[in-house]
């Protein structure tokens, strides 16, 4: 449970250009019409990949205790499952009412 | 200025109580950001989304704020070994690249201001200037403490001894970070 030593200067800044090369990957997807029908689940993985490098690496929650990992992901699934439940609510009412 | 204060688990106690804010804080943008996704394509009149987002100068934005998380994690590893001159600097930096992250967003409001989107226009601008301003209020909240203990370094007050403090700060400030990196997508790029 004890906190660990942080990364090296090294993986911050190679952590930093993945994150670089990965907004740009996700701009370039945006401009490029083949990628349309993939265009969602493409930028919410990559948003996804950015999201946990930052939280492991700089937020350094790789290297420190499990019971932060714990405080921070319990909100967060809850936050993800009523934001998912909120739009089935709201879209899966749309769909009764239109019949489509 | 600071003094250890630990759990029964061995744990800094501020760092734990300030994993628990930011679980609240989890809470409070998933609402703000589930608000925008559900009334997302309900606005009767214009602007709308495509005639108004900016990409190019966004993903400007975005890049802005990851260096800025870059400089924050630097300045900490600086304080951390006691190279206080490398730690001030990197502090300046990340405070500086979130006025210039604020400037971008007051650039972006007042050209929307302009083209006729306001916080009352339609549903679009309600929830975008709620999500975003919110989001912008949490950086302007982050550049005073960063500037605050950037002007205690320079007073001798801020050491390794008060590393955890300046980590509790980067915590606030990756945290601001990754909400960003969820906002450019769902908001700009998912349109």
């Amino acid at each position: 449970m004890s906190e660990q030593a942080h990364a090296t200067t090294g993986t911050y800044l190679r952590i930093a250009a993945i994150l670089v090369m990965i907004t740009l990957i996700e701009v370039g997807v945006f401009y490029v019409p083949a990628f349309q029908p993939v265009l969602v689940p493409l930028l919410l993985v990559l948003s996804l990949v950015k999201f946990v490098l930052v939280v492991l690496f700089y937020m350094h929650l790789k290297f420190d205790s499990r019971l932060f990992a714990f405080l921070f992901s319990g909100p967060l699934l809850l936050a993800v499952g009523v934001m998912i439940g909120l739009l089935f609510l709201f879209f899966g009412a749309v769909r009764l009412r239109t019949g489509t | 200025m600071s003094h250890a204060h630990h759990t029964s688990m061995g744990l800094d106690n501020r760092k734990m109580a300030f994993w628990a804010f930011i679980g609240s804080e989890c809470l409070l943008f998933g609402s703000l950001i589930s608000t925008y996704l559900i009334y997302k394509g309900k606005s009767t009149v214009g602007p709308f989304p495509h005639d108004v987002l900016n990409i190019p100068f966004t993903s400007f934005s975005t890049f802005d704020l990851l260096m800025s998380s870059l400089a924050m994690v630097l300045a900490l590893a600086a304080i951390q070994r006691g190279d206080m001159k490398q730690g001030k600097l990197w502090l300046l930096v990340t405070a500086l690249l979130g006025l210039v992250f604020l400037g971008g967003q007051y650039y972006e409001f007042s050209s929307f201001v302009h083209e006729g989107l306001g916080l009352t226009t339609n549903l679009f601008g309600s929830t975008f200037f709620v999500l975003t301003g919110t989001h912008g209020a949490h950086v302007t909240v982050g550049v005073i403490w960063l500037l605050t203990l950037w002007v205690q370094a320079l007073r001798g007050k801020l050491g390794p001894e008060q590393a955890v403090t300046v980590e509790i700060t980067g915590l606030y400030w990756h945290f601001v970070d990754v909400v960003w990196i969820v906002i450019f997508t769902l908001v700009y790029l998912i349109q």
